[in-house]
């Protein structure tokens, strides 16, 4: 007999006898408490966020690159990692020649493995998109693809985050509801609530553990 | 605070280590510090009593259901993770899990193993099982990677390096690693991500536990604040999940509530730093992402308990340690008091399931039944009801057949008897009188030494008048007074 069916037999010879409890899940306990009027969502957001030691700032779907550019130049950072195949990240390229910024534009166009050094060691910053975020619990919500890798949001020391106002959701639940996730997931859905932090040491709080140690949100207002 | 940096190797039992460790005081301020902002954090992270109350009864109820389907919905985990890409593997004990995972690092020739925190790894012994086959598995969470480099077991599930200090760790770090010691605690943790980063670049397999497994969508959902889970699970070129067989909950919308209860009631988060739900390998034409992702769910005694429909709600456990956070005991004996994997109050009633109740005889008593761990318990585990439980299958008589795995290690025939004498005195009255005249009487020869209570206590000794006699004593004086003033 195989461990599978030996545990799934002991399982079932357990239950023997007994009904499956009823599915009685009241959305009401896990929405209510958590609603707002719209124009307080950014507030919500922006107060959890940079409790958590995340820096946001608000700014318009055409100006937001000349903040990316600042965002760089305050650090004296060196490059910026972009997913060029991205609406924003195109945006960012045409942008960029323009911007008089010394950082240089790296994109992530071929498997980690052709560059995994450069990727670990030697990039500063990143900036990807969101496809919303949730006020309750001050979270950003990843979607990374193909053209937006994974790593993207976790190896840089900063994250640079681009997120649309009207995107803003407020809870969890109601952002599952909405994009529908349960009738697909992509490989790796990620909600992202801050820089990287931990306090395994006397439960002192310390950011950039091993991911980004700063998170910088962008919001666009007019999106 | 003293300098003093103890070195105290806790062995023998739970009582010789609990000893030990009552009489360390850096072990206790440590603990003692650490709890008391815990406790403070969840209490600030619910300020609302009844949204918490909804939510909790909310979470028992998800499990509740998720165990009443348990068979089946694990066999959907198992077709929606298969569709997705993920290969599932089961065990039924921790030496089926260990050559599980051992094959499949065989099969990619691997030689380095980077793991995310995960308690069911740990009860594997995952980290030996591989040393001795020449595989190096290293711990990426901060606390679990100091407790590694020590060559210690963690001693909290969920900060596994609180029984230790800053000092302790930069001297650690400078022993170790060769660094110089500091104070600064952001400068340590600086040592522990340069050091790790390197690892997580070059290990062939990333092993890390689950949190919630989603039948419905076949996901895998990991909570975490450092960002060591999101590497060990998406730079390797395999990842590895572990869990048991109850972390499986039916619907993708049923974690909303738990995932709010468990970090909540864990660190007092209203949401961990990353929440990485992982559905499937890396797709054709993806640029990372692990190529093979593998589940191994692993029965070790879960299915034991599941067994016995009041021990059931053990598999209710969400590991969010809030119990420990808040028992009186843990706070004082410390994690390595317990001995085993899983400390605490949710130690105690879980550890019996897997290794047997005689290896844990004094685990289940080593409580005051204050009622803590149950009142904080996201999900409505009565703790205090099922120690009870455990206590009576500790001293049940083989002829009784101990229901919980090697019951009966404390069954003694001699104790036995003078319960079953203390009864017929306390229930016939001629008896108790009886007994009470000579207790009251001949107190003088009541012993100087009765077992371990004279310790610590002087010997009990009877007054010299009983209750019953100094109140019909009364009485009868009350008596005359009114009649006398009629
Ligand atoms: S028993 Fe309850 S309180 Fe203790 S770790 Fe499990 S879920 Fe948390």
């Amino acid at each position: 007999m195989s461990a599978r069916s030996n545990i799934l037999n002991k399982l079932r010879t357990g239950l023997a006898g007994s009904i499956p409890r009823p599915d009685d899940f009241d959305e009401r306990l896990v929405t209510e408490p958590w609603q707002y009027a719209p124009e307080d969502r950014i507030t919500r957001l922006r107060n959890l966020m940079e409790a958590v030691h995340t820096e946001i700032h608000q700014v318009h779907s055409d100006n937001w690159p000349d903040k990316v550019a600042a965002i760089l130049a305050e650090r004296n950072l060196s490059n910026l990692l972009h997913a060029p195949a991205t609406a924003h990240g195109q945006k960012l390229a045409e942008y960029w020649p323009k911007s008089g910024s010394s950082a240089q534009l790296l994109a992530y166009d071929r498997p980690v493995e052709e560059w995994k050094e450069e990727l670990f060691w030697q990039v500063d910053a990143s900036l990807t998109g969101t496809v919303g975020a949730i006020a309750a619990t001050g979270s950003l919500v990843l979607w990374p693809d193909r053209h937006e890798p994974r790593l993207m949001s976790l190896l840089p020391p900063l994250h640079i985050a681009l997120l649309k106002a009207s995107e803003i959701e407020d809870n969890l639940y109601a952002m599952m509801q909405r994009q529908n996730w349960s009738a697909g997931l992509p490989t790796n859905l990620l909600l992202v609530s801050g820089p990287s932090k931990t306090a395994d040491i006397e439960q002192v709080l310390a950011y950039g553990a091993h991911g980004p140690k700063e998170l910088v949100v962008l919001i666009l207002e007019d999106a | 605070m003293s300098q003093r940096i103890p070195v105290t190797e806790l062995t023998g039992g739970f009582r010789d280590r609990a000893e030990v460790a009552l009489a360390d005081g850096q072990l206790r301020t440590n603990f003692r510090t650490a709890m008391d902002s815990l406790m403070k954090k969840r209490a600030d992270a619910f300020p609302d009593e009844d949204e918490r109350e909804g939510l909790r009864e909310l979470g028992n109820r998800i499990k509740a259901r998720a165990l009443s389907r348990l068979p089946d919905l694990l066999e959907q985990l198992e077709t929606k993770l298969t569709e997705n890409g993920v290969k599932v593997h089961w065990a039924e004990t921790t030496e089926q899990a260990n050559e599980i995972v051992h094959g499949i690092i065989r099969a990619r020739q691997g030689s380095q193993v980077v793991k995310g925190k995960s308690m069911v790894s740990e009860e594997m012994e995952m980290n030996d099982y591989l040393a001795e086959r020449g595989v190096e598995c290293l711990e990426s969470d901060m606390g679990e990677y100091i407790v590694q480099l020590d060559g210690e077991k963690p001693s909290h599930i969920i900060m596994p390096a609180i029984h230790k200090n800053r000092r302790q760790v930069s001297k650690l770090f400078h022993d170790k690693l060769g660094v110089e010691e500091t104070d600064d605690v952001n400068e340590l943790i600086q040592v522990g991500r340069r050091t790790l980063r390197r690892k997580f670049m070059e290990a062939d397999v990333g092993v890390s536990g689950v949190n919630f497994a989603i039948a419905e969508t076949g996901t895998l959902l990991l909570v975490e604040n450092e960002g060591n889970g999101r590497m060990s699970t998406t730079a390797p070129p395999v990842h590895v999940a572990v869990t048991g067989i109850e972390k499986v909950v039916e619907n993708l919308r049923d974690v909303v509530p738990l995932l709010s209860l468990l970090t909540r009631s864990a660190l007092g988060q209203p949401i961990t730093t990353y929440v990485n739900m992982i559905s499937g390998p890396r797709k054709a034409d993806e640029l990372d992402g692990p190529e093979e992702v593998h589940l191994v769910l692993l029965d070790n005694g879960r299915s034991g308990a599941f067994a016995d429909a009041q021990m059931r709600q053990t598999l209710n456990c969400i590991r969010c340690g809030a119990c420990m956070n808040h028992c009186p005991v843990y706070t004082r004996v410390g994690g390595h008091t317990y001995g085993e994997v899983y400390p605490g109050p949710i130690g105690k009633i879980v550890t019996p399931h897997m290794v047997g109740l005689h290896q844990v005889p004094d685990h289940p008593s080593a409580s005051s039944l204050c009622g803590a761990c149950g009142d904080v318990c996201p999900v409505k585990i009565p703790i205090p009801e099922l120690l009870q439980r455990l206590r009576q299958e500790n001293v049940k008589s083989p002829a009784e057949g101990p229901k919980v795995k090697d019951g009966g290690a404390k069954y003694s025939r001699k104790e036995r008897l003078i319960w079953r004498f203390w009864q017929t005195l306390n229930s016939s009255p001629v008896l108790y009188r009886l007994f009470l005249w000579g207790a009251t009487r001949f107190r003088k020869l009541t012993p100087k030494h009765v077992g371990p209570w004279t310790e610590n206590h002087t010997a009990p000794v009877p007054a010299k008048r009983s209750l019953h006699d100094l109140a019909r004593e009364h009485l009868a004086r009350e008596h005359l007074a009114r009649n006398g003033g009629q």
